[in-house]
């Protein structure tokens, strides 16, 4: 049986004339200890069915079954990564940390906690600056940052939405390492969502491509039969890796060619207006 | 890295920031490109001051020469040419039995400032003297157990600035006490919302005045039994309804409006209630809610005057109210003074509020 599996799942955002589908006939299954990655296009539904799967939306039609279980609300044992950190900007490095360790782990003594919280700076080397707000932090100290959060609820699976997407490419590669290292000690499951395919090709098992929204739905498989622990530099003379990599891109080009043609089509967009809470007190 | 505090750091921090651009200066370490910040700063205020006090002067003048005139011409109508002349003699000299009562002018203000702070030193030297002259006789009050003799002259200016502090600070705290945990309430409820949105939106509106006369109704009765003075009570309760309003709805607009992502994380990490609105709700929303507090603490600065005006509540509305009522020659400066004092201290408070503002506040980007 498989870890993680999506049965035919649709999701629609709006209701009657406003409604938009997101996301049609989606079908996965993830192995325990398998690395993951989905590929897609900026606004093709990505961020939509992570958060189908840790909990945060519900599917409209479909099942989403972790660990044979279907999934309802979030949970400790799916530790999410989120595109843009969301670190709470008024508690330091640690403080951010032991939250979770608080939750995950309830009724420890402070001592332990503080213990735990600081195992997890440690191991995305971020101790010297454990004292540290947010804001005192770069992009890429950030991210590592939510890494340790996310890792110190020990997860049995880690989802990671474009977890490097906003970074520079030199911290892009540390991060890389950094995340396949701690998912090597303990072969976590692990599901990426990225929109980089060689990002996808170095770090994951199988990629699995997203066809864009709306109605965006996974496209055929791709497995990557290179050994770990994989290397950059030897990896661009593979030809195992120039074959997958060339077939991806092609798959995702063809997408990109068959979304132009049908650009012909109106869109219209639905009437929205911003929530205006502060002229009802008026 | 230690932070070290230096003025400049301070000063800019109270918003205060051309102070140490005055620092500089004296110190010479002014660059050329400064001076046209120095000019900015420091030039262009300092002659506004001046323009405005020339302009109070003439204008004062010129009111004073009007009501001169119309005093001499009604002695001349009712009186006949000699008493007109003694009226326009008298008023040469400055006798104080027929000077004209109008806008006084700076110097004036200024005289009368100094006359107030003449007047508390008196005071406070005579409740001095009171205080040694009664001590063994308290002493010996308080032995038997009964109550000590305490000082019943009249209150000085600075007396009743604090008076007045201390009652827009004990109207403030009521507005804090009231205003955040039901706001907090409201934030967190569609249905609290909903539940109070009319009672927000009629009782907002409503003026100082008729929010005294509506506590002066409760606290009376309340206090019926109580021989106490109760112009305190009525004065600070009626600042704390009239000025809580801000402050309720911007926390049940900080706490309604709380950050997607943070709740998401909240969600994520499965936080119970308690935790979700004391660890993540509360902290996003203080901001606003601090925002909310410096207009509630302004805003009881300015009722406060109209307030203790009409609750007979010393202070400075009572000062205002008795000097106009007073009518002697210097009462109209005694009432510029007392303007000028409000003005600065409602500044100074609003300042106080800044500071701790930006004490509190974070940016959304900062996490990002």
């Amino acid at each position: 049986m498989a870890y993680l599996e999506l049965k035919n799942i649709y999701k629609t955002y709006g209701t009657d004339e406003n409604a938009t589908e997101v996301l049609s006939n989606i079908n996965l299954s993830i192995e325990e200890g398998e690395f993951v990655a989905i590929v897609g296009f900026t606004g093709s539904g990505k961020t939509t069915l992570v958060n189908l799967i840790n909990g945060l939306l519900e599917p409209t039609k479909g099942e989403v079954l972790f660990k044979g279980k279907p999934v309802e609300g979030t949970s400790h044992e799916r530790g999410v990564i989120f595109q843009n950190y969301s670190l709470l900007p008024w508690l330091t490095v640690e403080q951010n940390v032991l939250m979770a360790v608080k939750e995950a782990f309830p009724k420890r003594e402070k001592a332990v906690y503080k213990r735990k919280a600081a195992y997890y700076i440690d191991m995305v080397g971020l101790t010297p600056a454990i004292n540290k707000l947010p804001k005192e932090l770069s992009g890429g100290m950030r991210q590592r940052v939510a890494v340790a959060r996310a890792l110190s609820m020990k997860p049995d699976m880690i989802i990671m939405d474009e977890p490097l997407g906003a970074l520079d490419a030199l911290t892009r590669g540390t991060l890389q390492d950094q995340i396949l290292n701690i998912w090597g000690k303990d072969k976590r499951t692990a599901l990426l969502i990225t929109n980089d395919v060689d990002e996808g090709i170095y770090m994951a098992d199988r990629i699995i491509p997203l066809r864009p929204g709306p109605n965006a739905t996974l496209g055929p498989e791709f497995k990557i039969d290179i050994e770990r622990p994989r290397d950059k530099t030897e990896m661009n003379d593979n030809p195992n890796y120039k074959k997958t990599r060339n077939a991806i891109i092609e798959y995702l080009m063809d997408i990109g060619e068959e979304r132009k043609s049908q650009v012909s089509e109106e869109f219209v967009l639905p009437d929205l207006a911003p929530k205006d809470f502060v002229n009802q007190f008026r | 890295m230690k932070q070290s505090v230096t003025l400049g750091k301070v000063t800019k921090f109270m918003g205060l920031g051309f102070l140490s651009t005055f620092k500089d200066l004296f110190t010479g370490k002014l660059e050329k490109e400064d001076y046209k910040a120095f000019l900015r700063k420091v030039i262009v205020p300092v002659a506004s001051v001046l323009l405005f006090l020339g302009l109070w002067h003439l204008g004062a003048k010129s009111l004073y020469n009007v009501e001169a005139e119309f005093r001499i011409e009604k002695a001349l109508n009712e009186q006949g040419q000699v008493a007109a002349d003694e009226m326009a003699a008298c008023i040469a000299s400055g006798d104080i039995s027929c000077q004209p009562n109008t806008l006084p002018s700076p110097s004036q203000v200024w005289a009368s400032f100094q006359s107030l702070l003449n007047d508390h030193a008196l005071i406070s030297a005579d409740k001095a003297a009171f205080k040694e002259k009664t001590a063994t006789l308290n002493e010996k009050r308080v032995a038997e157990g009964k109550d000590p003799i305490v000082y019943t002259g009249r209150p000085s200016f600075v007396d009743q600035i604090f008076r007045s502090l201390k009652t827009v600070f004990a109207g403030f705290f009521l507005a804090l006490l009231i205003a955040v945990p039901l706001g907090i309430f409201i934030g967190l409820s569609p249905t609290l919302k909903s539940a109070f949105n009319w009672f927000i939106q009629i009782f907002k509106p409503v003026s100082p005045v008729v929010w005294y006369l509506l506590v002066f109704m409760i606290v009376k009765t309340l206090l019926i039994d109580s021989s106490e003075d109760s112009s305190f009570s009525i004065s600070f309760i009626a600042v704390g309804l009239c000025s809580m309003w801000a402050t309720l709805v911007n926390t049940s607009m900080g706490v309604s409006s709380v950050d997607k992502d943070y709740i998401n994380v909240a969600k994520v990490l499965k936080l119970g209630n308690f935790q979700k609105v004391f660890k993540v709700v509360l902290p996003s929303s203080l901001p606003l809610i601090f925002t909310g507090l410096k207009i509630t603490l302004s805003v009881a600065w300015m009722v406060l005057i109209a307030i203790e005006l009409l609750a007979q509540s010393p202070g400075l509305g009572l000062f205002v109210w008795e000097e106009f009522q007073n009518g002697a020659n210097d009462s109209n400066a005694k009432i510029i003074v007392a303007m000028f004092v409000i003005g600065i201290i409602g500044f100074l408070l609003d300042r106080l509020m800044l500071s701790i503002q930006n004490a509190v506040s974070f940016e959304k980007t900062d996490a990002i």
